[in-house]
């Protein structure tokens, strides 16, 4: 059964941080597979199997998509930005440098997963309480932090335009 | 020249930006699950389904006919390696230590043990084979709690330990003397408490990575792991019995730990054996979420019972804790010094308590291991003490700050023994921080308020939490917590090499190292004030047993303590080098020379200085040195330190509990600290924040739980209640500066406080919102339900 499903896959065109990709993959195969696996991007993390933690948050044609729960095929035809391609160490993305100016992150694991969360978040609510940050961040966990430097690091972010 | 260069920025004190962050924010860490070898393969376990039972027969065919499966193994197939260690047995006491082997053999005992291991050429084709593999088993029956584990009658886990017990320890007065004192007392009290388990969760779980090199023998082994050197030497000579010098340990980056990433594990021997097996391919092994929430440490799991006597004025006259703690089933690496040494010896707090006895019954169950987690014994105590000063307060009617008040330590009784076995108290000043947190709080304000609404009949109750904490860190010396003492089965130095190399651009190595809490900064931090060398041109090493000194690794808010003190001692014998080689430079003699900022001078001559750089080049070239001296800038500490230090504050958490509902609002969360000196509030202050997190989490939100027949109910991240951004307050944090005289930098450990402070605030909030309803005690997590239960059946 498994061998049959391991031998068809399914022909892919997507485009990851600006750059045109064709693949044939699994049918089973998760994104966040494609990306750290196929791409080598290895910027997003998995860090649970149940859609809960957030480490793997990609944009997904624009959306904050958690990329361990998209199979690879469903996004063929989309645009996906990572981690990588968000900010250069010369222009960081202006979340980017609040997680590092307000002590945003720690260990950094579920750090690229919240920094694509927060930029999304922003994009669409681009002068948030604190209230609504806490609320953007509910796919998200962080272990570390407690979360409030976090919060500091996206107001910082909002605050930069 | 000399005069162009300026000191370099003082660093000690400043909240600077972390330099590890750049990579990490943009991608490029680099953890476990990130390395990519040549032709690896990838693991996957067959776990039992059982918390209990016989392995009648494995069946690993139709697995190995799968294509892209190279290998699998059952646990016969590796009897050459030794069960795993015990590398914290509890002193003076009997041991009865039972360690997993790589895979189990013959019998599991939780569900999530490992019986096989297949090998295959993707991940997905590893997980596919494991399920593939047919394993016959014989339920057995099963034992789950602590305390019912060592009654008769209990399923029997293993021969070595009858009834189940693991051990039996105590400390403090004899049970007759503790008998009479609580006779005596004018006013007792009693609480049983239950600190229940928790599970670590680092956001990245656990793996290795293992190579080995059929040229030489060597093997290389990529871990996850707190103690990359403690693994090296634990493999080396306890599991696989071949010189320490054969395997290279590094640790990546890594995603948080918490703990539960000290231990020596299953797939670090197994993936090594493997790839031997297998000629050299590299091997992974990487826990899915599950497979860490049922097979990695967890931590607590305590079932207490506490007798305080008193004086009718709130003076703690004597203290009787019974406690059995759930070890789960097999005895994980310091799984022993947890529940007696960093538990019962630091029961006593904060205060001067004259008659204390704690009993401490360690058991196995069928459920994962339990070890050191955030804190690691010192919480369960400082949940213990504070919520029984709160049980005297009551009591006797004393305001629950006035009993702390009246029964500190105080600041001329350091250094203080508190009569537990504990090593001296180094300094404190308790009041000066429950002072502090008071007035910043507006405490009367808060009792005033509290009462109003209970006149008035308000919905919203206010519960008022105090917890005043003292907690041990950078535990030593050597010659107390080791096998002669405390029963450590090594030592507990650390290390630090400094060369202050040609250009002057300095590379430490140190055997500390981190999973999150910014040494690379911190260290270089410490090292560029003592060395006037530039904070930028000063690189720290760490992780990787080839080219680091021993360390004994990062854990139990050590690493500055001890492996700081390490790169300040490294710092002060570069300094006497640097001296004697700038004399001769400067054609004086050492006595009349100076060394400050860097720079090399003549008493009273300043400007004719030698820079610290010319002085290592001077070194290095080795053209002109004085009559014996070695070429180079090179020095190397070992440091083991006198005592331990004790950091302690107070944090107040303020809630407002809904009389119909149950539901709590976090109001307020104040943390006054006491860390000693500070080398980077940044850094302290988020090591704060996280540790608030956890610590509340316990009280409010965390538990796992186990049904009877073994199974992990809360055995993912939808089940396992970790907080989310709206479930933590804003925390504000002050401090209060009380140096520590044990190490030069006067420093005393930050990263435990927080979780060690913090559930007994949160808890001892939640109780006070509703006492005045007859509520004495409720157990952890206060979940709504649980609190709108506790306030229904006292009405």
């Amino acid at each position: 059964m498994s061998t049959a499903v391991a031998q068809s896959v399914v022909p892919v065109d997507i485009t990851v941080n600006g750059v045109e990709h064709h693949a044939e993959v699994e049918p089973r195969q998760l994104l966040v597979h494609f990306l750290r696996e196929t791409l080598g991007l290895t910027g997003t993390h998995v860090g649970c199997d149940t859609s809960s933690c957030g480490a793997c948050t990609i944009h997904l044609d624009g959306n904050a998509v958690k990329s361990c729960t998209v199979f690879t095929a469903q996004a063929d035809g989309s645009t996906i930005m990572t981690i990588e391609g968000i900010g250069t160490e010369e222009h960081l993305h202006p979340v980017q440098e609040g997680f590092w100016e307000e002590h945003g992150l720690q260990c950094g694991y579920c750090t690229p997963g919240m920094i694509m969360a927060a930029a999304a978040f922003l994009e669409t609510n681009p002068d948030p309480t604190e209230a609504e940050i806490r609320h953007a961040l509910e796919g998200n966990l962080c272990r570390c932090t407690g979360y409030q430097n976090i919060v500091k690091a996206i107001q910082y972010a909002a605050k930069k335009g | 020249m000399v005069a162009s260069i300026d000191a370099p920025e003082k660093m000690i004190g400043k909240a600077i930006k972390r330099r590890e962050d750049p990579r990490l924010i943009s991608g490029a860490g680099q953890f476990i699950d990130d390395l990519r070898l040549p032709g690896m393969l990838h693991l996957g376990l067959v776990r039992s389904p059982y918390a209990h039972a016989k392995i009648k027969s494995i069946d690993l065919s139709p697995a190995l006919a799968m294509p892209g499966v190279v290998a699998a193994y059952t646990g016969d197939d590796f009897m050459d390696l030794n069960p795993l260690p015990a590398a914290w047995q509890a002193g003076g006491v009997k041991n009865n230590a039972v360690t997993p082997r790589v895979l189990a053999v013959n019998e599991v005992h939780l569900a999530g043990d490992p019986v096989a291991v297949v090998v295959a050429e993707d991940q997905y084709l590893a997980r596919d084979a494991a399920q593939a593999v047919v394993v016959d088993y014989e339920p057995l029956p099963v034992v789950v709690d602590g305390k019912k584990a060592a009654e008769a009658g209990a399923p029997q886990l293993h021969e070595e330990a009858p009834n189940n017990i693991v051990l039996e320890w105590s400390c403090g007065k004899d049970v007759d003397a503790i008998d009479h004192a609580l006779a005596d007392a004018e006013v007792t009290s009693s609480l049983h408490i239950i600190n229940q388990r928790l599970i670590p969760t680092p956001i990245e779980p656990r793996g290795s990575i293992a190579r080995y090199d059929p040229g030489t023998g060597d093997y290389t082994l990529w871990i996850t792991s707190q103690a990359p050197h403690v693994m090296r030497l634990l493999i080396a000579a306890f599991v696989m019995g071949i010189p320490e010098q054969k395997i290279r340990t590094i640790s990546p980056d890594i995603g948080g730990g918490f703990g539960s990433k000290i231990f020596c594990y299953y797939d670090m021997p197994l993936t090594m054996a493997i790839s031997k097996k297998l000629g050299g391919r590299p091997i992974k092994f990487f826990e899915d979420r599950m497979e860490n929430y049922v097979s990695t440490t967890h931590g607590r799991d305590h079932i207490t019972d506490v007798e305080v006597g008193a004086t009718r004025d709130g003076k703690i006259t004597a203290l009787k804790v019974q406690t059995w703690a759930n070890i789960g089933a097999y005895f994980s690496t310091i799984a022993a010094g947890i529940p007696t040494t960093l538990y019962g010896r630091m029961i006593s707090g904060c205060y001067k308590i004259p008659n204390i006895r704690v009993d401490v019954t360690a058991t196995y169950t069928n459920t994962a291991m339990v070890d050191a987690y955030r804190g690691a014994g010192r919480p369960e105590a400082a949940y213990v003490i504070e919520r029984v000063c709160d049980a005297v307060a009551a009591a006797t009617g004393v305001d629950p700050a006035e009993v702390r008040r009246k029964n500190f330590i105080q600041p001329e009784d350091f250094p203080y023994d508190t009569g537990v076995g504990m090593l001296p108290y180094d300094s404190g000043n308790y009041e000066g921080a429950l002072d502090k947190a008071l007035a910043q709080v507006g405490y009367q304000e808060l009792r005033a308020e509290q009462k109003r609404r209970i006149d008035a009949g308000e919905q919203k109750l206010l519960g008022i939490g105090l917890s005043s904490y003292v907690e041990v860190c950078g535990v030593a010396p050597s010659k107390w917590i080791g096998l002669p003492g405390e029963g450590w089965g090594a030592g507990l130095w650390e290390s630090a090499n400094i060369r202050v190399q040609l250009t002057g651009k300095t590379v430490i190595t140190t055997g500390s190292l981190p999973h999150g809490q910014g040494h690379e900064t911190t260290f270089a931090q410490l090292a560029s004030d003592k060395l006037g060398i530039p904070y930028d041109d000063i690189q720290i090493k760490h992780s990787d047993s080839l080219g680091t000194p021993f360390g004994f690794g990062s854990y139990g808010s050590r690493s500055l303590t001890v492996g700081g003190t390490a790169i300040y001692k490294s710092t002060d014998k570069i300094i006497d080098k640097v001296k004697k080689l700038g004399a001769h430079m400067l054609e004086a003699s050492e006595q009349d020379v100076e060394f400050e900022d860097g720079k090399v001078f003549v008493k009273g001559s300043p400007d004719a200085a030698k820079t610290i750089q010319e002085i290592a080049l001077a070194a290095h070239v080795a053209y002109d040195l004085p009559e014996g001296m070695e070429p180079f800038l090179d020095e190397t500490t070992y440091y083991d330190p006198p005592n331990c230090t004790f950091p302690f504050g107070t944090h107040v958490c303020v809630v407002e509990v809904d009389k119909e509902s149950g539901e709590i609002d976090l109001v307020k969360y104040l943390a006054v600290d006491d860390v000693g000196n500070v080398i980077n509030p940044l850094i302290v202050g988020g090591q704060l924040h996280g540790g608030i997190a956890q610590g509340l989490a316990q009280a409010l939100y965390e538990g796992a739980c186990y049904d009877d027949d073994g199974q992990l109910l809360t055995g993912s991240l939808t089940d396992y209640a970790i907080p989310k951004a709206r479930q933590v307050p804003w925390y504000e944090l002050d401090s209060t500066v009380t140096p520590s005289p044990v190490n030069p930098m006067g420093a005393k450990g930050a990263g435990e406080a927080g979780t060690i402070a913090s559930t007994p605030a949160v808890a001892n909030a939640v109780v006070d919102a509703v006492r005045h309803l007859g509520v004495d005690n409720i157990q952890m997590p206060m979940t709504p339900e649980r609190i709108w239960v506790a306030m229904n059946e006292s009405n």
